[in-house]
This record gives structure tokens, C-alpha cells and sequence, in this order.
């Protein structure tokens, strides 16, 4: 991997070939090549480097949910508390390992108390995992760069002598804080457990998740059916225990080759029934058709409540006692048309399920406002005092029009290559624009009906004046 | 006594036969026949009225046949339960559906991006048996699809109006009935001056088939916004403004 940098072209990442023929980061070009005139060369994209991270943290995602990206080429992965799914702490990194080194990635793993240590110990040893509480002896014959500290501060250091950490580590403390920059005994405290250093995972670790690993991979949608009705009724106990609902689930299937697919599923209610959550997935799951051969197969599978929201449980209701009748669509027959309304929302991502509500605009096409809330729909009077077209043009269609005098209805137009003539006309009525917008424009509005019977909405937008031509436009047809 | 046998063994088989060929919907309840209010087309239909649980198609002029499809809404929809309308170019225009009579808050619009959508979300929906009536706009729809609808009409109890926004396909459907309508002049040629025309809706409605009975009978109808009631309208030569009925009420 080269990039540029001032006029020079270096190398950033060499791979262990290379490393072989005496060819280091940093290295440039030219000399490179003079090491290894058969060195295959890539350009460095940090957005694209970024991005498979971004990936393989994902993907990390299946040994433990908090995990965070470190700079350009590391993970973070807390494992407190995950190495029991695997065995023990071993079995978990030695799968790591195993899995990175199948998606032909060189990777330096290791485990340690505190996550300074921990980078310490895979950049600057080959051992894999440290004892707890022993992170000083460990630490001690390091050199100080392993304290992630900048190169500027390390070369100071070395200035004076300091190259290792039981260097830094045999000065007194009062005298060290005068000599060095603060952010070294901070590192140096965070490396060795005194103070905490936080990881804050990529995604913001949920409370609802359940999972389950396969023995062996599976590549059918039947079986991740099967698990997913497995696996609905346990997030969702889980859930109405913390008198939770759901609003949005996000299904991750794992797969061997270290791609993550996600599927995510919103709902319009809380829902806490395993049933109804079931359907929507399966019918998200059949549209997705994805081809599973045996090279990507599903390794495991997690189900995650990314969103929820408080729902009391309900009182059961026995069947010989009707529920009483609510306005709202809320009770009766809500249950059953929500399920609907969430199958085509979740089916159809771009279409668009709305309800009317008026505004109060006098403008035709500002007249009514699309709302989203479609089960709690404030029932809203519609104050219409003037007839209104059944279909609307939005935008309006320009048409050729003619008129005797300035401010009378036109007697014929042309639309859609047909002369309508006009047998009765009812108007105008004007409709100004909005003048707190800074809208100028006026339309003078007509009824219109042709010879045939068919009914129009014509307008004509501004006044007759000397030099300016008003024009006509269809805005809609009336029943 | 024979004669009346007779007429009963008729009877029976005439219902078996309809059965036969439209589910059970008649024997069921008589609600679900949905009149229209005025005797010259119920007169007509082999049910005496609209079955709730059928597809109903609509062709013909855009501005009339949107017109008529909201008008057999009107009558078809049940209080306090919502309508389905799944639209792809003729989106109902809310205060205009108010000026007909029908309350816009009641509607649940629906635009999916691609045509197949549509006939999905018909059929999703006419089977939940929470609508009153289910909308659709097509351009054209197969016999297997046409049968599909009508299937899950038949399921949910829900009426289905197919608005077929292309009056020339002559395509054949299992729909209960076809109606094609045209914006009628009637009322231009009786009342010239009249400024409020918009008041009513005239409409030339052809019953160009339907289940049960021969097709191809024509009325001029009248719809009224206030009494969601259809009238059959006589065309007159040369009609007075005031008939003689308000002539009559005048002088007493």
C-alpha cells in the first residue's frame, strides 16, 4: 500500500511477504522497488480502509457486543463477561485468530486487564494473553512507545535516556510529573490499571438481544426461520418483564466468509407478541432472496431490540366481553389493520402510507397536510367552503387557453391534444399567494365544464396588463 | 299446490345456482348487499344491489369514473371504520373528496412505487377485515389476478373498487361488476345560467357487465353530495329551467 505524501510516494502497509525482502513501512517507493522489482503496489484509501473496518467490527460483533474502532488498523473488543459462551478466554481468541487468518487477514491478538496493556502486548510481543493484575512485569521491558503516546514525545524521551518502561517506571513520581508530558503517566496509569479507561463500543450496546450459534453453518431461510421463531419469544419475555415494546428489531445474521447482513424491521405500535414480530421478518426475510451457498453460510444469528418503548401489559380480554367502542381506530379493529400497515411499511421501503389532515392554507396544493401517524388520527374538520377538484394536478399543466375579455373564463382550451370548449364556467375565485412567504402571485380560479360535461379546475396566473401575458393552467378535474 | 312446488324447486335451484357462482355471499346476510338507492339500477343488478363481498371495477373518463368510484364509497363505506386507498397517478384530492361527501379523515392513502405493489397491498388488505372498503388504481389486471382479488374480497368481507385509470384495455376479469363512466351534459343544455352547477354530479353510467344479468344498460345518474343517494335522470328535449313540479308548488 503506497500513498503520497509531499511530492513522495511512501509506503504505508507492507504485507509479511514483502517484509521478507527487507521492505519497510515508510519505505519509499522507489527504493521498494529496487528491493523487489515484482512488488505488486495498491493505493492507500483511507474510505475504503475505513469502511472494511467499520465491516470486520461488525462482524466482531458475534464474539461481543461492545466493540470500538481504534485509530486506522485496530478493534477493541470487550470481552468481560463473553469468554464463557466460548469456553474460556483462549478458546475465544484462538477462534479470533483462526477466523481473521480465513478472511486473510494478518492480525495481532491479545488480551489483557486494561485495554493499554492490551495494545501494548500485541504490537510489541507475540504473546497472545497476560495474567491478570500482573500488567507491571509485563509492561516493564516494553519500550515506551508501547504507551501510545505520540512520536515527537517518544523521541524526547529517548533523549534523555528513557527507552523502556521500567525506565520511566524507576523514576520517582513527583519528579517525573515536573519532567514529562502529563499525557505519559496518564497513559502509563491507564496501561497498568490505576485509571480507568473507557471504551465507548460503536454501537450503542442494547439491552434486548438474544442470540444463537449453529454447530454448523446453515444456508437455508427455513432454518433461520426456525431459529428466528425460536428466538422472538425469549427477546420478547424479556422484554415485557421491563414492560417494554418494540418498535424496531434488527436481525444480524453472521456469516462464515465474516459478512454481516442486517435486516431491520419497524413497527407502527409497541409490539411484544413473538407471532406478529415473526411475520414481518419472514416476509422481509423472502423478499431479501439472498443466495447462501456453502462458502456463506450463517454461523450465527442475533436479534436486537434496537428500539424500544414503555408498554404496560395489557389486560386480556375475555371474548364474550366486547371492548368498547372508541372513536380512534385505536381499540377495535386497530390491532389487525396496524399489522398491515407495518407488513407494507417494512415490505415496500419506499412507499409511502399516509393519512389527510387539512391546513389551514387557502392555497389548493397547501391545503392538506400529509401526516404519518396513521393509527392516532386526530379526527379533523374539513372547512370547505368552495367546491374543490376530486384529483389534483400537482404540479399544474400548463395548457393553451383563450378568453374574450381580460377577466372573463376561458370559452375553449387545449389539453392533451383535445379542444375542450367551454359550455359553463363558474368564477373566478382568486387565491393570492401567501405574502408571508414573499409570494406575489395571484390565480384567479374557474369552474369549468366542457361541451362533453367533463368539469375542470382552470386558473389563470396574473392579471392582463400592457406587455405581460397572463397564462392558463389545469389544475384539476372535478367529478 | 303443484304450481307452488314448482315455483319452489325453482327458487331453490336458481339460489344454488347463484351460490355456485358467487360463493355464498347471498345466503349469508342480507347487509351485504349494498343497494344504490335508486330502483331503475337495483332493479337491474341480479342482487338488488352492490355484494360487499366482490371486486367492482370502474372505467371510463378520469374526472367522472374517480367521481363514481367515491360515490359507490360513499355508500359502501361503514362508520368509524377506515378505507384503503392505494393509489398510483390519480391521488384523491382531499377537500374535493369532502365537497362529494365523503370525509377525507377516514381515508388511508397509500402510493407504492411500483405497479406490482398495488395488487400486494389489495389483496393484504381486502383480507384483514378491518376496512370498510379497499381502493385500487391499475392500469389493467389479469384474469388470475382479477380471481385473486376477488378470493381475498370474498375472505375479508371487504368491498374491492378496482379504478381502472385506462379506459381502451378490454382485458376480461372475474369482477363482479364493470361500470364505465362518462361526465354527462344532461344539465348543461336544461339550466345555462345556473352558476352553482357544481353542486351535483351527472354522470352516463354503463353497466357494461355484470355477473348474473346481461350487460350494456345505460343511465344517466344524479349523485346528491348531501343523501349519498344516486338518482336515474330522464334526458328531456328542451326542459323548462323550473320544472312544472316547482310551478306548481309556487302558484300553491
Amino acid at each position: 500500500m503506497v500513498k503520497e505524501t509531499g511530492g513522495i510516494v511512501r509506503l504505508v502497509a507492507v504485507c509479511k511477504l514483502a517484509q521478507k525482502c527487507g521492505i519497510q513501512p515508510a519505505m519509499t517507493l522507489s527504493d521498494a522497488l529496487a528491493l523487489a522489482p515484482t512488488l505488486k503496489v495498491a493505493n492507500y484509501h483511507s474510505a475504503k480502509i475505513k469502511l472494511a473496518l467499520a465491516k470486520l467490527a461488525n462482524w466482531a460483533t458475534c464474539f461481543t457486543p461492545w466493540v470500538a474502532i481504534n485509530g486506522v488498523d485496530g478493534l477493541w473488543l470487550d470481552i468481560t463477561g463473553c469468554s464463557d459462551i466460548f469456553g474460556s478466554e483462549k478458546a475465544l481468541l484462538d477462534r479470533l485468530y483462526q477466523k481473521l487468518t480465513q478472511f486473510k487477514i494478518t492480525s495481532r491478538i491479545a488480551a489483557a486487564d486494561t485495554p493499554g496493556a492490551a495494545w501494548a502486548i500485541s504490537h510489541f510481543t507475540k504473546t497472545t494473553q497476560i495474567p491478570p493484575k500482573d500488567n507491571k512485569t509485563w509492561l516493564n521491558p516494553l519500550p515506551i512507545s508501547a504507551l501510545r503516546l505520540d512520536p515527537q514525545i517518544v523521541k524526547d524521551l529517548e533523549l534523555v535516556g528513557i527507552r523502556y518502561i521500567k525506565d520511566l517506571l524507576k523514576i520517582p513520581r513527583v519528579s517525573l510529573s515536573d519532567a514529562v508530558d502529563q499525557t505519559v503517566l496518564v497513559r502509563l496509569d491507564q496501561a497498568l490499571g490505576i485509571i480507568p479507561e473507557p471504551i465507548s463500543p460503536r454501537q450503542p450496546a442494547a439491552i434486548f438481544v438474544v442470540r444463537h450459534t449453529y454447530a454448523e453453518p446453515i444456508i437455508t431461510v427455513d432454518a433461520v426461520v426456525h431459529t428466528l421463531n425460536q428466538l422472538l419469544p425469549e427477546l420478547c419475555a424479556a422484554l415485557k418483564k421491563k414492560e417494554q415494546g418494540i418498535r424496531e428489531v434488527v436481525l444480524n445474521l453472521f456469516q462464515i466468509d465474516g459478512k454481516t447482513k442486517q435486516i431491520t424491521v419497524g413497527t407502527n405500535q409497541k409490539l411484544q407478541e413473538p407471532k406478529l414480530l415473526s411475520i414481518l421478518f419472514i416476509e422481509r426475510l423472502k423478499l431479501s432472496n439472498f443466495c447462501l451457498t456453502q462458502g456463506t453460510g450463517i454461523e450465527a444469528v442475533t436479534l436486537t431490540a434496537t428500539i424500544t418503548e414503555r408498554l404496560r401489559s395489557v389486560q386480556i380480554v375475555l371474548d364474550n366481553i366486547k371492548p368498547q367502542i372508541n372513536n380512534s381506530y385505536g381499540k377495535n379493529h386497530g390491532h389487525s389493520l396496524a399489522d398491515l400497515i407495518d407488513r407494507i411499511t417494512n415490505r415496500f421501503a419506499d412507499c409511502a402510507v399516509v393519512r389527510f389532515t387539512p391546513r389551514q392554507s387557502h392555497i389548493p396544493e397547501r391545503s392538506v397536510k400529509i401526516s404519518k401517524p396513521i393509527l392516532s388520527h386526530s379526527m379533523k374538520h374539513w372547512s370547505i367552503i368552495s367546491p374543490r377538484p376530486i384529483h389534483l394536478f400537482t404540479p399544474s399543466i400548463l395548457v393553451e387557453a383563450v378568453a374574450m375579455l381580460p377577466e372573463s373564463p376561458p370559452i375553449l382550451f387545449r389539453w392533451e391534444n383535445r379542444t375542450h370548449h367551454v359550455a359553463r364556467a363558474n368564477g373566478p375565485e382568486r387565491i393570492a399567494g401567501e405574502w408571508w412567504y414573499n409570494e406575489n402571485w395571484t390565480r384567479d380560479y374557474y369552474q369549468v365544464e366542457d361541451s362533453n360535461g367533463a368539469r375542470f379546475w382552470i386558473y389563470r396566473e396574473g392579471l392582463y396588463r400592457e406587455s405581460v401575458n397572463p397564462t392558463w393552467w389545469l389544475h384539476g378535474l372535478f367529478a | 299446490m303443484l304450481e307452488n312446488a314448482k315455483i319452489h324447486t325453482l327458487k331453490a335451484l336458481q339460489s344454488q345456482i347463484q351460490g355456485l357462482e358467487f360463493g355464498s355471499v347471498l345466503n349469508r346476510n342480507i347487509h351485504e348487499v349494498v343497494p344504490l338507492g335508486t330502483a331503475a339500477i337495483d332493479g337491474i343488478l341480479p342482487w338488488s344491489g352492490l355484494p360487499r363481498a366482490a371486486v367492482h371495477q370502474i372505467t371510463g373518463e378520469r374526472g367522472a369514473a374517480l367521481g363514481f368510484t367515491v360515490a359507490l364509497l360513499a355508500r359502501f363505506a361503514i362508520n368509524h371504520k377506515p378505507v384503503l386507498w392505494c393509489f398510483r397517478h390519480f391521488s384523491p384530492y382531499a377537500p374535493g373528496l369532502h365537497s362529494l361527501g365523503f370525509d377525507p379523515n377516514h381515508i388511508i392513502a397509500i402510493r407504492p412505487s411500483q405497479k406490482t405493489q398495488v395488487l400486494w397491498v389489495l389483496e393484504e388488505a381486502l383480507r384483514t377485515h378491518s376496512l370498510s372498503v379497499v381502493i385500487g388504481e391499475i392500469t389493467n389486471i389479469s384474469l388470475i389476478n382479477s380471481r385473486r382479488l376477488q378470493l381475498a374480497a370474498q375472505a375479508g368481507n371487504t368491498p374491492c373498487l378496482l379504478f381502472c385509470n385506462d379506459d381502451t384495455s378490454n382485458k376480461k376479469t372475474t369482477s363482479i361488476t364493470h361500470w364505465r363512466v362518462l361526465p354527462s351534459n344532461i344539465n348543461a343544455s336544461n339550466c345555462a345560467g345556473n352558476s352553482d352547477f357544481l353542486s351535483e354530479s351527472y354522470w352516463q353510467v354503463e353497466l357494461v357487465r355484470c355477473r348474473g344479468t346481461s350487460g350494456g344498460h345505460r343511465w344517466i345518474v344524479r349523485w346528491c353530495y348531501e343523501t349519498h343517494c344516486f338518482s336515474v335522470v330522464t334526458p328531456f328535449s328542451n326542459r323548462p329551467k323550473t320544472s312544472s313540479v316547482q310551478k306548481l308548488r309556487k302558484t300553491g
